[in-house]
């Protein structure tokens, strides 16, 4: 059988050794093969993903916390003291000779196991770039069940609502099971408490992908306040990389050994949150809130402008961020006329809609015709992003814009510039905020406007396409992580 | 002073103590005298306290007291054969073989590799039998040298 061990003690400088000697030792004399990783105070060579791979179980002998368990998650492991891996080194062999055997037979996580399995796309020994781009793509992996459960929620309010749901009165405030509108501001709500967790989970798993569990902490509450200082997902980026960054760093001080059991449950998520909440609340935090100030007041002075260029600059505009600062500048410019009722107003709601409709739409297209240059994670996205794109929920393409900010952001920018510009001389306009499709017999010159958005999408679905093409050749496997993770056992897991 | 672990003055093959607290205290004058060991007696403390965590007597006549303390300046062993025993606890009985392993607080772990490489030694035979047998301290310091820098 193969096994691998973990020994660590108090002092870390006797029984650890001791302990890992004589498991090496019994395991020869028992015609077994063994790799121990000595958690003492001489320093430890960790255990190769392919040894933990490769293991029948784990065996941690240990007086202290060990460092690093969840990498054994989902494997058969036994526990022991040092004391017993040293002077009863053939019964604890035994006991993992049984483990084995039970979670063969079983083929379930022995109960002792470290607990549910996350699993990272991360592959040691990539370049920065792949790594970069893993970290990414396990977070956007983790925030697709929220957009699609939140956005699919969101747009069968709108289906059983219609736009005027957003005024319906909240559920905990009055909830008539036989109204239709009681149902769909309901699904509304629920969707909605789906959608704040994007951005945190976005965050809290880009945090984990670089620096394991104990990064997940700093990642959320960085995320949750990127929320709260209104930065988007892109502020969510940054505070994803930062958490992983800050417990990546504080990870690698020594610390006493008593301390050392803490670390990951305690002391690193305390450090980390609070790193990484003073940066997004004061660094990050106030010059958005300048930024978005002077972006609102630009705006209200091109009021006059070409209506048309108007409607092009709001489109990308609100392709940027996908409810950040800079797409609620655009989007509450356009809400704010609606109050005028005049034509150019209800112009620029329209153009606004459309570009919002098309990101989602345009993606779910790309990812549809060329699959080969989308993730499965995104392949999976793209089938809720048809209806989300549909319902002018433009977070339906968070997943792609957050895995591959470079290429996805500035292509949909354009078409959705492009959507905005063709909207508004096409003549279309709309009084409702909101509603995509289900608003559309409210527009004025639906079928034209149906058009553009037809038009945006493809022209949009075509750029990204061309965008992904870029610098991709030698990094096509790094563009299917999730193959690569499959040959590759994740270090993680 | 050496960066050696060990030194001939730190092996004693007739330590004469007969219980756990004499015996650590006779090595770790040894230590002291050696100047691997700055305040005796705060050492003597520190190896106390782990010892009351769990005892460090092994099988087959083996006694490993050790600490880290911030009375230590070198990774150091003083090595001590008890004719009649002396208890450290384990199961078995009580320890011919007695290592006074001692630790700075804050070592690098460059220095650590020799405690470490020394502690995997223990529990083998061969080595604990060479220990028994020898009746050179000298030969004794210079074959532990040589085991943990191998």
């Amino acid at each position: 059988m193969k096994f691998v061990a973990i020994t660590a003690c108090p002092t870390g400088i006797a029984h650890t050794y001791l302990a890992a000697e004589s498991l090496e030792q019994a395991a020869r004399a028992a015609g077994d093969e063994i790799t121990v990783e000595t958690q003492g105070s001489a320093g430890s060579t960790p255990l190769s993903a392919e040894d933990i791979a490769a293991a029948d179980a784990v065996i941690l002998a240990a007086d202290v916390g060990v460092q690093g368990r969840e990498r054994f998650a989902g494997k058969a492991v036994v526990e022991a003291t040092v004391k017993q891996a040293i002077n009863d080194t053939g019964a604890l062999l035994r006991r993992a000779r049984e483990a084995a055997a039970a979670h063969e037979r079983t083929g379930a996580p022995d109960p002792t196991a470290a607990g549910p399995d996350l699993s990272s796309k991360v592959t040691q020994g990539a370049g920065f770039g792949t790594q970069l781009r893993q970290w990414l793509m396990t977070g956007v992996s983790y925030v697709i069940p929220f957009v699609a459960a939140g956005g699919l929620l969101i747009a069968l309010s709108f289906a059983l609502g219609g736009y005027q749901v957003t005024d319906a009165p909240k559920a905990t405030e009055h909830f008539d099971p036989a109204s239709l509108m009681s149902w769909a501001a309901l699904s509304l709500q629920i969707g909605k408490a789906s959608f704040s967790f994007l951005v945190p989970v976005l965050a809290g798993f880009i945090g984990f992908a670089m620096a394991d569990r104990p990064a997940i902490a700093p990642g959320f509450v960085g995320g949750a306040a990127a929320v709260a200082v209104g930065a988007g997902f892109l502020g969510g980026l940054v505070a994803g990389l930062l958490a992983g960054a800050v417990v990546a760093a504080l990870r690698k001080i020594n610390v006493p050994r008593a301390v050392a059991g803490i670390m990951p449950v305690v002391v690193l998520p305390l450090l980390g949150s609070a790193v990484v909440g003073v940066l997004m609340f004061i660094v990050v935090g106030a010059p958005i809130a300048a930024a978005t100030n002077a972006l609102t007041a630009w705006l209200g002075g091109l009021s006059g402008a070409n209506a048309a260029l108007l409607g092009a600059l709001l489109g990308a505009m609100i392709a940027f961020d996908m409810g950040g600062p800079v797409n609620k500048v655009a989007y509450t410019f356009a809400v704010g006329g609606l109050t005028t009722g005049a034509t150019t107003s209800l112009e620029i709601m329209a153009a606004v809609m459309a570009a919002g409709m098309v990101p989602p739409l345009a993606l779910a297209l790309a990812a549809t015709v060329r699959r080969s240059l989308f993730t499965p994670a995104e392949r999976e996205n793209a089938r809720a992003a048809w209806l989300l794109g549909a319902s002018f929920i433009t977070e339906g393409a968070i997943p792609f814009a957050a895995g591959d900010p470079l290429r996805v952001i500035p292509s949909i920018m354009f078409g959705s510039a492009v959507t905005g510009a063709l909207s508004v001389l096409a003549g279309a306009t709309l009084r409702a905020p909101h509603g995509g499709v289900f608003v559309l017999p409210l527009t004025g010159h639906p079928l034209p406007y149906l058009i553009v958005i037809v038009v945006g999408t493809v022209v949009t679905a075509g750029v990204v396409l061309l965008a992904k093409q870029i610098g991709q050749g030698s990094r096509q496997r790094a563009a299917a992580p999730d193959a690569a993770t499959e040959a590759v056992p994740a270090t993680t897991r | 002073m050496s960066d050696d672990l060990i030194t001939v003055d730190l092996v004693d093959l007739d330590l004469a103590a007969s219980n756990r607290r004499d015996a650590v205290r006779s090595l770790g004058e040894r230590l002291a005298k050696q100047g691997r060991v700055t305040d005796l007696e705060t050492f003597l403390a520190d190896v106390e306290a782990r010892e009351q965590q769990m005892a460090t007597g092994l099988d087959g006549g083996i006694g490993i007291p050790h600490c880290r303390s911030a009375a230590v300046t070198a990774p150091s062993l003083a090595f001590g054969r008890s004719a009649e025993g002396v208890d450290f606890g384990a199961p078995d009985g009580p320890a011919r073989l007695i290592f006074l392993i001692a630790a700075p607080e804050h070592g690098d772990t460059a220095h650590m590799t020799v405690l470490a490489a020394l502690a995997r030694r223990l529990v083998r035979r061969d080595f604990t039998d060479t220990l028994l047998t020898a009746d050179d301290p000298a030969a004794v310091a210079q074959y532990i040298h040589e085991e943990v820098a191998s």
